[in-house]
């Protein structure tokens, strides 16, 4: 067996987080883009800076606030303590806060200008051919942006597998909690086990490759129907 | 049944404020330079912006005023736009069925095979809007608007992004659609040649004003007006094919004032066509002249001169119950004494079918 059990748990563990997240991301990044796409207030350029922040940070900052605010004495901590949870610091829940945020800008910039590119024509069109706004977001947004879709699910997904610092800061490396892949290879390092982080190190760099060729492979051919 | 608009919209130092209302029956366009406010109005009328002070009343139901915006996907319009708009990811037929499929059935009076029949659609159903050329895909457009059997057609410049060819293209079908479904349009444009085929009723606009309204064939000869001074002013008659030269190929087509024959024998009998007649090519004389190579002479009443420049007058005059333009030289005006109430005839040199 090349893999160590605890591998394959990181691995396993690693795709499920990359999975939650883009979800999540998905589901927030959706609207969220589409507002910034479309909102005529002057202010937006906050929010795109905040949604961008994390392109620019080191993730250890970003982990850092992470960790205070989601800890025993954070006031996300406090709260969910105090609603009768658990801290999510070092837990899964905490990961996929800091990853979808982390992660944010790789979802939301391609949706937005995905949306930009769209345009407001074919959604007047669909106005005057009787379509109330969620029926024309639905019916013509979307699949006009589908390209963009693909490409902020799968940038999403990339770099929350790719992550390392958030996570050391808020998940630390409990096993089938918050060690995830790049956690793993770099506990392999730390331990002298090369064998075991050059296969960790190459199984993610083969699947990493074989999904994004899959990717590109099919957004060339959305494109080319699109077009 | 009618339409009552009244808008004031300002966009910077750029003020509308028009108040006009038009017959809900064939063709009115809404005509202007750029810049004057026209699509501002349409896309208003619409729904498509929001403007508060704004007032519309179509065929008894309010639409915008006393507190009420209808948005543009629950008023009974449907808009062509001055370039296709073809959904890029839909194939012609579900672009055509997108709009039907969200009309209740019982307000449908147009089928989605009507309209590809009234555009002729019928090898385009299946393609892609990209495949298509640009005359089709307007084309596409107009069929698309009209499934979802508006009460009104709005069109705004609907050929101006098209090349003369697809132009030529498009025109036969405009012009039937007004016959066949009777649905009233209203049409922004800024061609005069485009008017003086298409519409019956003309709405002036200028610098976010209306200056004047009313039918196309007075509208184009009157003396007050821009229209009636543009280098190929002229006068447009609604005449019907009363009959054929069958020895010089010639068509004789009937209207208030007499008869024009015209060279060619294409038309069908009883089809009722419209003819143009520029200023520059109607000549005034006193007397009826036997012999002329001119065939189209008409008795004729002067109503109305006006200044052209230093050289020329625009004469405007009564032939039938239809309005002629003529422009001629200052000199010949002095010379024939050609004055308000003078009988006159009018020789005219060319006219053209516009169909």
């Amino acid at each position: 067996m090349m893999f160590h059990s605890a591998d394959l748990i990181a691995l396993a563990l690693t795709f499920k987080l990359a999975s939650i997240t883009t979800f999540i991301l998905l589901l927030i990044g959706t609207p969220l883009a589409w507002w910034l796409a479309n909102t005529p207030w002057r202010f937006k350029f906050l929010i795109e800076a905040v949604v961008a922040m994390p392109l620019m940070l080191p993730p250890t900052v970003l982990g850092f606030y992470l960790l205070i605010a989601l800890g025993n004495h954070g006031p996300i901590g406090q709260l969910v303590e105090w609603l009768g949870g658990q801290p999510p610091a070092f837990t899964f829940t905490g990961l996929v806060i800091g990853s979808v945020i982390y992660s944010m800008p790789f979802v939301v910039q391609p949706l937005q200008s995905a949306f930009r590119t769209v345009g407001r024509r074919p959604l007047e069109v669909a106005a005057t051919l009787r379509a109330s706004p969620w029926d024309r977001f639905f019916t013509v947004a979307v699949p006009l942006a589908g390209p963009g879709f693909l490409t902020a699910a799968v940038l999403g997904f990339a770099h929350t597998i790719g992550e390392f610092g958030v996570v050391l800061m808020i998940g630390g490396n409990i096993p089938g909690e918050t060690k995830v892949v790049s956690i793993a290879i770099y506990d392999h390092v730390e331990g002298m086990d090369y064998h075991h982080a050059h296969v960790l190190s190459a199984a993610l760099m083969l699947l990493s490759f074989v999904l994004l060729a899959g990717v590109y492979f099919l957004n060339r051919r959305l494109r080319m129907v699109q077009l | 049944m009618s339409i009552e608009a009244q808008y004031s919209i300002t966009r910077g130092d750029f003020l509308l404020d028009v108040d006009f209302s038009m017959p809900s029956r064939g063709v009115t366009a809404l005509f202007g330079p750029s810049g004057s406010g026209k699509s501002t109005l349409l896309r208003a009328i619409a729904g498509l912006d929001f403007h508060p002070q704004g007032f519309l009343k179509v065929a008894g139901e309010t639409w915008q005023g006393d507190g009420r915006f209808a948005p543009a996907h629950q008023r009974p319009f449907a808009y062509v736009f001055q370039e296709a708009s073809l959904f890029a990811h839909l194939n012609v037929r579900s672009n055509l069925e997108y709009g039907f499929k969200r009309v209740p059935p019982q307000q449908r009076h147009i089928s989605v095979e009507r309209a590809i029949q009234l555009l002729g659609l019928e090898n385009l159903v299946a393609r892609k809007p990209e495949t298509l050329s640009g005359g089709e895909r307007q084309r596409v457009a107009i069929a698309r608007a009209l499934c979802v059997s508006p009460q009104f057609l709005l069109m705004d410049e609907p050929l101006a992004a098209l090349d003369e060819a697809s132009k030529r293209e498009i025109l036969p079908y405009l012009e039937s659609l007004h016959d066949s479904l009777g649905i009233p349009v209203l049409y922004v444009s800024h061609t005069l040649q485009e008017i003086a085929r298409l519409a019956d009723y003309l709405v002036l606009l200028e610098a976010g004003k209306v200056v004047a309204a009313g039918p196309v064939p007075q509208m184009l000869t009157r003396l007050d007006l821009p229209l009636a001074h543009s280098s190929d002013a002229g006068a447009i008659f609604a005449t019907q094919v009363a009959g054929f030269d069958q020895v010089f190929h010639l068509t004789h087509l009937d209207f208030s004032g007499g008869r024009f024959a015209v060279p060619g024998m294409a038309l069908k009998l009883g089809q009722q066509v419209r003819v143009r007649i520029a200023a520059r090519d109607v000549s005034l004389t006193l007397e009826h002249q036997g012999s002329t190579s001119i065939q189209n002479i008409f008795p004729a009443v002067v109503e109305e001169l006006a200044l052209e420049n230093d050289a020329q007058v625009m004469v405007r005059l009564q032939v039938g119950d239809a309005p002629l333009l003529s422009r001629i030289t200052k000199k010949s005006a002095a010379e024939l004494d050609v004055q308000p109430g003078k009988q006159m005839f009018a020789q005219v040199k060319s006219v053209v079918l516009l169909a």
